[in-house]
């Protein structure tokens, strides 16, 4: 019997230089923990003198991981830019300046450490892309069960991403609210492991297993404030609604599994390109169970009634969070599943998606504009944004997935970017956040209201805004899939959803400020993620061309190791 | 943005197209860096960078040829998203020669006449990127381009007539925004349908470039009917055409007096130039299919305009209403499809700017003397403010469109344009000339007749300053009014190229010509003229048919 078994489980072929995007957040939230409880050992002057080391250790571990990345023989390329010696005084000072820049940041050690692992990932995601990538295409990470491809890279960058600028933006939130600690990174980096899996995953219980580690981790996170019922009132309802719609997604599972007699992506898809069932009842079935599933994960109408109460409730950095990274790889695996794996049953998907994108499009934006918190509009609006990747989604087609990887990068910087002016302006307890807060913000803080102003309009798609080219891509992907009607109503949900975006514009600068309106700090690395956010959102929004390029070459393929 | 301009063609060694879009631009920027310390500053920094337009503008409009005027000049082009086909692509015909130039020459006037209530430095940064994103408008020869401009505008407007506005200026920006983003909503999923459709007929890559889609023609005729609304909307609401107008009274009455300046002045124009430019050049058979119903429409917004208008009570908004009447004609000499038509529509969107422009800053010069605008607490001006009633009167009889003044030329060329193919309808229109003139010369009477009492006694005559800025608006008048053929003869070629354009893809299109008339004998000789032209093509052609 023990014989047999090791018969047919096979060693699986690793790559691990294309699985070191993953590894370093994983191992990072591991190494994270180590680091804490050893820390308490050193004396506190040590700790001091922990940021700027850990500054100029970012500038090595990013260019040793992103070396390592994507090589075969890693060493040699390092030894040859050692050699250089322009390049290893570069470094030199790359470090020092990184090391000063750290600690001018008055970032705390974690905060440090989460952006450190945060930028590492995201050189190792440059190196796979450059060395490997480029060079030989898809290629499979773990045997079937996970691969790497352009679109799960980018994907994965978009979560790393997101996870450097929630970190810079929760240094200074948890400092507030008395929460100072590694737990919140941790689990931040645990979740970003599981959705940079989710994006990569070939089989549909490692997507089950790594969508459980995002979302148990991110339950958490959304119930982490302790002083604040209403954080522990989100985190219980994400976390039921949250297990519900696992049951969906792992009943979909099980029903595809029975349909096709695989959970394998790639050999699901093979079969469907070869077989025609003459009883598709129980495929059918199963792919809309796992619609609903993911469906949640996204938060598309009917399934989003979960969305605007965590979403107020929850931590602001977190929903920043959750708003990004989540639904970017809640989206990777919609696109992988239904996109990709089930393409030869486009036509039976599609109409559901339609509905689907219509309803959570209309929802979104007609249901924000009657919200009186900044912060549940926000949630909203995330609602009709969905609406939006979802008619990429629906046009099934190359076209369709760029549109969807560019609209859920541009999205990850306009959300984070809008959480973390919305986190730093209603202050301690994170009680500010109605509309009334944000009266008269231009007087009081006009650098933080023109950015705000940048974000909102780049979400109601004004032109020269990251937005707008989004939502360009995703309304031509519908026309090329002549779905007219369906871009037409998105558009004008967009313009409805303008609307409340101009609601929360005109406070700022038409509202007048209370005299007893508390003073606004801006934190310096808060500061430095809004900023990055802006470059970012304005930056693609003048000169798309090249995210426009990498979204091209991103399509998902279904491939296995060796 | 560097990386843009690198690649400019090579037989135009400076982009001077691009310089005008951007320099308002970088001027904006430049005022975001300015020390609050010196706010007196800001307004001269903005008037500098809007005069260097300005003369950049003078140097184009200078060498602009006008033998050629019915080709792009000055044409710029680089990659912008090469994946999509996207490309920043600048040009100037004589269609939109005359637009650009009065672009340049209101702002300068704009930012000059009027002071900023408060917060300068943000006020006149929004105006600069205004001129930048109206500029872009009438340059883009590229869809995507084209759209990014047109929605661009959108916002420095909507935050001039929120934060410098007056009375219901919240709910004013807010209308003015959604409104017209609801109108481009439909034009952005028309532009992609007429990309990738045009992809998908010629088998050729995706393209936004407005020659190759014009010049291509590959739409089924019921696609482009439909492709053709979707872009209606949006220049209708614009326009704005009746029933698509009732943003613009509130967004004039509540805007500050340089908003509604820029606002009537060419603003409005966007979407009458959008018609001529990007719906009637891509879709040559859908318009000659919807025009009669546009014709319809633009002649109930005359009519609905001018009654509207005389019904006012206050002195902005009959202006404001006065708008809508007059963009109506430009509508129908528009889709009279006619040289003459065509020709007066484009002379009248100059025209109106001019006068309506001019108007809006006397408005305002005299809210800024009295607080009010009510007709009803006004009147009797005449007597303390002599020179100010003057030059009232001319910009109001150029509105009304007396011969002599720049008015009745655009006017009456539209009217005969539209007359030859719309009989009835121009007939019509016409009556909406005599309501104008009923409409302002009542206005006036209330305003500056009769006895001054109170405030309206004590009020300052144009000061010399005001003075100087209004002898641009008058000196444009007056010439215009009395010798239009320069701007006309830059106009024509571009404009029978478009005719021409519609007679070759629309088979059996027929141009109600005015120039069947027997009674007007300058046109009659034009039209000499232009048989003499299509002889020598004939002969030429036949001469090639013969070595051939």
């Amino acid at each position: 019997m023990i014989a047999q078994l090791d018969a047919t489980v096979a060693r699986p072929e690793i790559a691990w230089d294309g699985l070191l995007p993953i590894l370093t957040l994983g191992v990072g939230a591991l190494l994270l923990v180590l680091f804490r409880s050893l820390m308490k050992q050193l004396p506190k002057a040590a700790a001091d003198q922990a940021v700027p080391v850990i500054g100029g250790l970012t500038v090595i571990a990013m260019w040793v991981v992103g070396g390592f990345a994507g090589t075969d023989v890693p060493l040699a390329g390092l030894r040859d830019d050692l050699g250089d010696p322009l390049f290893f005084f570069g470094l030199l000072i790359m470090v020092g300046l990184v090391g000063w820049f750290a600690q001018y940041l008055r970032l705390s050690v974690d905060a440090a450490l989460t952006v450190m692992i945060g930028l590492t990932s995201l050189a190792a995601i440059w190196g796979v892309w450059t060395d490997r990538y480029e060079v030989d295409g898809a290629f499979g990470l773990v045997g079937d069960q996970l691969g790497a491809d352009g679109f799960s890279l980018v994907i994965t960058g978009v979560i790393a991403g997101a996870i450097v600028l929630v970190a810079l933006l929760l240094d200074d939130y948890l400092e507030r609210e008395g929460m100072a600690g590694a737990e919140m990174y941790v689990l931040m980096l645990f979740s970003g492991a599981g959705g940079a899996v989710m994006a990569s995953a070939n089989d549909l219980i490692v997507l089950f297993l790594a969508l459980e580690t995002l979302s148990i981790a991110v339950y958490v996170m959304a119930a982490m404030h302790m002083r604040r019922s209403e954080s522990q009132e989100a985190g219980l309802k994400y976390f039921v609604l949250g297990a519900f719609s696992s049951a969906f997604l792992l009943y979909g599972i099980a029903l595809t599994y029975g349909a096709v007699g695989s959970t394998n992506l790639i050999v699901i898809a093979d079969f469907l390109e070869q077989n025609r069932l003459v009883e598709d009842g129980l495929l059918m079935a199963g792919m809309a169970m796992l619609l609903v599933g993911l469906g949640f994960k996204v938060a598309a109408a009917p399934f989003h009634a979960w969305t605007p109460d965590v979403y107020q409730g929850a931590p602001t950095p977190v929903v920043a969070f959750m708003a990004s990274a989540v639904k970017a790889a809640g989206f990777a695996a919609l696109v992988r599943v239904f996109v990709t794996t089930f393409a030869d049953h486009a036509d039976d998907w599609q109409p559901a998606v339609y509905g689907l994108a219509i309803l959570t499009l209309v929802v979104g934006s007609f249901m924000a504009i009657v919200q009186r918190d900044a912060k549940r509009m926000l949630a909203y609006s995330s609602i009709s944004h969905a609406g939006f990747i979802l008619v990429g989604v629906q046009a099934a087609s190359d076209e369709g997935i760029s549109s969807v990887l560019f609209y859920a990068v541009a999205y990850t910087f306009l959300v984070i970017g809008s959480f973390g002016v919305l986190s730093i302006v209603s202050g301690e307890g994170d009680r500010g956040t109605s509309l009334d807060h944000l009266d008269g913000l231009s007087t009081r803080r006009p650098a933080l209201a023109l950015a705000l102003t940048v974000f909102l309009l780049a979400q109601a798609g004004v032109p020269l805004t990251s937005g707008f080219v989004a939502k360009f891509a995703v309304i031509g992907a519908a026309v090329e899939a002549r779905s007219y009607w369906l871009a037409v109503a998105a558009m004008v949900t967009a313009v409805v959803s303008a609307f409340l975006y101009l609601r929360i514009i005109l406070s700022m600068y038409l509202g007048q400020a209370e005299d007893d309106a508390p003073t606004i700090r801006v934190p310096r690395a808060a500061g430095l993620a809004i900023i990055v956010a802006l470059v970012i959102t304005v930056g693609f929004g003048l000169v798309p061309g090249e995210l426009d390029d990498i979204t091209r070459d991103a399509v998902p393929v279904l491939i296995a190791a060796g | 943005m560097s990386s843009l301009f690198a690649a400019s063609s090579a037989d135009v060694p400076f982009p001077i197209l691009s310089a005008l879009v951007v320099t308002p631009f970088l001027g904006a920027l430049l005022m975001l860096v300015l020390p609050n310390g010196r706010p007196e500053y800001f307004k001269q920094v903005a008037f500098l960078v809007s005069g260097a337009v300005a003369g950049m503008t003078a140097w184009v409009m200078v060498e602009f040829d006008k033998h050629t005027a019915d080709e792009f000049q000055f044409v710029d082009s680089a990659e912008w998203i090469a994946g999509l086909g996207i490309s920043w692509t600048l040009g100037l015909d004589g269609i939109s020669l005359w637009l650009v130039v009065l672009t340049a020459a209101l702002f300068p006037l704009a930012i000059l006449a009027i002071e900023a209530e408060h917060t300068p430095k943000a006020y006149y940064a929004w105006l600069l990127v205004l001129e930048a994103g109206v500029m872009g408008v009438f340059l883009a020869l590229d869809l995507f381009a084209f759209f990014v401009f047109f929605e661009i505008v959108l916002v420095p407007m909507y935050f001039l007539i929120g934060q410098w506005g007056h009375g219901a200026r919240a709910y004013a920006a807010t209308k003015f925004f959604v409104y017209t983003m609801f109108g481009s909503a439909f034009m952005l999923v028309g532009i992609l349908a007429t990309a990738f459709l045009t992809a998908a007929e010629t088998g050729n890559a995706v393209s936004f470039d407005l020659v190759y889609l014009a010049e291509e023609q590959a739409l089924a005729t019921t696609t482009a009917r439909w492709i053709f609304l979707s872009f209606a909307v949006a220049f209708a609401v614009k326009v704005p055409l009746f029933p698509m107008h009732t943003w613009l009274p509130d967004a004039h009455t509540n805007a500050p007096t340089a908003g509604s300046v820029i606002l009537a002045g060419v603003m409005l124009k966007l979407g009458t130039y959008g018609f001529l430019r990007f719906g009637i050049y891509l879709f040559p058979e859908a318009s000659v299919y919807f025009a009669p119903g546009l014709v319809a429409l633009g002649t109930i917004g005359i009519i609905y305009g001018a009654i509207a208008a005389t019904m006012q009570k206050d002195l902005k908004r009959l202006v404001a209403y006065s708008s809508v009447a007059h963009l109506g004609f430009i509508v129908i000499g528009t889709f009279a499809l006619n040289t003459e038509g065509i020709s007066g529509g484009l002379l009248q969107m100059v025209n109106h700017g001019i006068s309506t422009g001019a108007l809006f800053l006397l408005v305002g010069w005299i809210y800024d003397r009295r607080h009010t605008r009510l007709i009803a607490e006004l009147g009797g001006l005449q007597k303390p403010a002599p020179v100010f009633a003057a030059v009232f009167m001319v910009v109001m009889l150029s509105s009304i469109g007396l011969p002599g003044l720049n008015g009745f030329v655009g006017e009456f060329l539209a009217l005969l344009g539209a007359f030859a193919a719309h009989r009835w309808w121009a007939i019509v229109a016409a009556t909406g000339v005599i309501i104008a003139a009923l409409y302002l010369l009542w206005a006036y009477q209330r305003v500056f007749h009769g006895p001054a009492e109170g405030d309206n006694a004590e009020m300052k005559d144009l000061t010399w300053s005001e003075g100087a800025i209004m002898v641009p608006f008058l000196a444009a008048i007056f010439v215009m009014g009395l010798y239009p053929a320069p701007v006309l003869e830059r106009m024509e070629p571009a404009v029978d190229a478009l005719i021409e354009h519609i007679e070759g893809n629309v088979a059996d299109f027929d141009e109600a010509d005015a120039d069947q008339g027997e009674d007007l004998d300058v046109d009659d000789l034009k039209g000499l003229g232009k048989k003499k032209d299509s002889k020598a093509t004939d002969e030429s052609a036949s001469a090639e048919g013969g070595a051939g």
